[in-house]
């Protein structure tokens, strides 16, 4: 990623006026990110919220809450399957993101370095696979799940989440190759070395910041899949999160708000901190994403 | 002049080991095994399948035989399938507008020199990386008939005297999942094309300056057409995601009310699982494709057009 923020300094924008500054950059900015946050705000102020609280704004400020409360995350912890889930979304996520990255570090390979007869014509199509959306797949593949007998099982998830994440695994991790000096393999390949030893001991080595970058993008986009988990997935304790959250918490029609967010707020945690933990990986692969 | 003996004759003799992992071929197609297994069971194999479902009658639980294009038929005098593609390009359209516009605004934002940049950045990103169903049951709750904090704010404020029916009401409720997909697609738009507008030379912005360049000049002549190649790259990404959109319908209206939200991929969805029709359901997720390939060949197209304006890259 190219930074010209260094240049930036000083620039054109210090004739600016303060106030007008204040106007058109500072409010708007601001206004962007109460948006931006306000529903998680939301979430996470009802998911303490005691019941009597919930839908009373006459007596109590709808912003604020009186002696917070753990009873919707006890109630979600204990006394139903969320922590099954949360297993399953874990498993699920994890056992995906490792094929997938499995699978994609040796296809860019191939296709970066090795340039095998029909390299680019493979990379294209892998990146015409990216374009295909689960929701034109999932009947057919609900179909399939079922013929190959793994229906309602998390195998059916694992095995079927690479589809969308080694396309984009792999293009991240061609942009990462292509950055790697081919003097450096040249050298080994002239010192004897096979090209899985290259592989291993001099290209991944020096490729680890895209290896985080498409594991965590695999594994974030593993936990927000929801349309597979929902179609190939029945029983309760073979859920995922998001499925179970929407499918199971809600009942009848009067919803527990506080244990809905709840659910919501324990089920967002895990990728917000993993988040928080790699913001800059999350945000070179988003945009090395886009710029390849 | 005697042929030269062949190489195998002269060469040691290998093991096939040693000669795939000596043939570029060989070994690449080795390496791409694995991606090629998935793609091809999972992806496209249930492509080529869901296409031929889709001219059958294929029910949960029963073989379908081959019907030709009868549920297309079928589709093309339903009333509902023709809303929900009113529904989907309205949808995509507003939503893809919006959220260009705000995220390029944003973009701009963030591309000036401010302190806490970084941590601006991070917070931005964040409706990205909630799963959209658990932000999107967020929104639920926001939307509520009764109890929605925008309509408590607004009847304080005293703009409106009785609570907004959200959901209920087929305008309100697309209105409504639109908002929502433009808060969820905002973040992504914004990051790329700040990636972007980091990437032009800040000189060039100072010279146009110099010339007497209003700022809105500046923006129009040197910085968009700059930036013009990765916004039909981002937009294109953001119609398609925006148009095969599944989970927020799923979770704030299920289509309703009156199939006023029902989007392809919705109806799709209802009409093959809960419903068991799995070849209508095949038919109308195959009826999405022309589009999604008109949306590839526009902006493959236009990309192609301005790079022949702009003599060689």
């Amino acid at each position: 990623m190219a930074r010209a923020t260094e240049d930036n300094i000083g620039g054109i924008e210090q004739f600016e006026s303060l106030p007008r500054r204040i106007l058109t950059v500072w409010l708007p900015l601001a206004v962007f990110v109460f948006v931006l946050l306000f529903p998680f705000y939301w979430m996470a102020i009802t998911a303490v919220k005691p019941d009597n609280q919930l839908t009373d704004y006459n007596n109590y400020s709808p912003f604020w809450v009186v002696g917070p409360t753990l009873e919707h995350m006890k109630y979600l912890l204990f006394e139903t399957t969320y922590p099954r889930w949360m297993w399953n979304t874990v498993i699920v996520s994890v056992a995906s993101t490792a094929i997938s990255l499995f699978a994609s570090v040796l296809a860019a390979y191939a296709i970066e370095r090795l340039r095998f007869r029909g390299s680019r014509v493979t990379g294209l199509l892998i990146f015409l696979a990216y374009l295909v959306p689960p929701s034109i797949l999932f009947i057919p593949l609900a179909f399939i799940v079922f013929q190959v007998g793994i229906f309602d099982s998390r195998l059916a998830l694992i095995l079927t989440y690479p589809t969308f994440l080694i396309p984009f695994c792999t293009w991240l991790l061609m942009g990462y190759f292509r950055s790697i000096p081919y003097e450096l393999e040249e050298s080994a390949l002239v010192d004897g070395a096979s090209r899985w030893q290259i592989l291993t001991r001099v290209v991944l080595p020096l490729a680890v910041p895209g290896l985080i970058s498409a594991g965590i993008f695999a594994f974030t986009l593993s936990w927000n899949e929801f349309i597979y988990a929902l179609t190939f997935i029945s029983s309760s304790e073979n859920k995922t999160v998001p499925v179970g959250v929407l499918t199971e918490l809600v009942r009848g029609d009067i919803y527990e708000w506080g244990a809905l967010m709840s659910g919501a707020l324990l089920g967002s945690l895990p990728v917000v901190i993993l988040y928080s933990f790699f913001v800059d990986y999350y945000v070179s692969s988003m945009t090395g994403a886009v710029k390849e | 002049m005697p042929p030269p003996p062949a190489p195998a004759a002269q060469a040691p003799r290998k093991g096939v080991l040693a000669r795939i992992a000596e043939s570029r071929n060989a070994l690449g197609l080795l390496f791409m095994l694995p991606a090629a297994a998935f793609l091809i069971f999972f992806l496209t194999y249930p492509l080529g399948l869901g296409v031929w479902l889709g001219f059958t009658d294929t029910k949960i639980g029963r073989t379908g035989v081959f019907i030709g294009i009868e549920n297309y038929r079928w589709l093309f005098d339903d009333p509902v399938f023709w809303l929900t593609v009113f529904n989907t390009l309205f949808y995509t359209v507003f939503a893809s507008i919006a959220k260009f516009a705000l995220g390029l605004w944003l973009a701009l934002l963030l591309n000036r020199h401010l302190p806490f940049k970084n941590v601006f950045r991070a917070i931005i990103l964040l409706p990205w990386v909630v799963p959209t169903v658990l932000s999107a049951m967020a929104f639920w709750w926001i939307f509520d008939s009764q109890f929605s904090i925008i309509s408590w704010v607004l009847m304080k404020l005293g703009v409106i005297a009785a609570p907004i029916n959200f959901l209920g009401d087929p305008w309100n409720a697309r209105w409504s999942v639109i908002a929502a997909n433009i808060w969820r697609g905002i973040p992504f738009v914004a990051i790329s094309l700040l990636a972007g507008l980091q990437t032009i030379p800040q000189s060039l912005n100072e010279a146009a300056a110099i010339d007497g360049a209003t700022p809105w000049q500046r923006f129009r002549l040197v910085t968009l057409p700059l930036l013009t190649p990765i916004i039909a790259v981002v937009m294109t990404f953001s119609v398609l995601f925006t148009f095969t959109d599944f989970q927020l319908i799923y979770v704030l209206t299920r289509g309703g009310p009156v199939n006023a939200t029902h989007l392809m991929a919705t109806l799709s969805f209802q009409r093959a699982i809960p419903g068991g029709q799995l070849g209508e359901g095949a038919a109308i997720a195959v009826a999405m494709i022309p589009f999604l390939l008109a949306a590839i060949l526009f902006s493959f197209f236009g990309l192609q057009r301005r790079k022949w304006q702009q003599g060689n890259d």
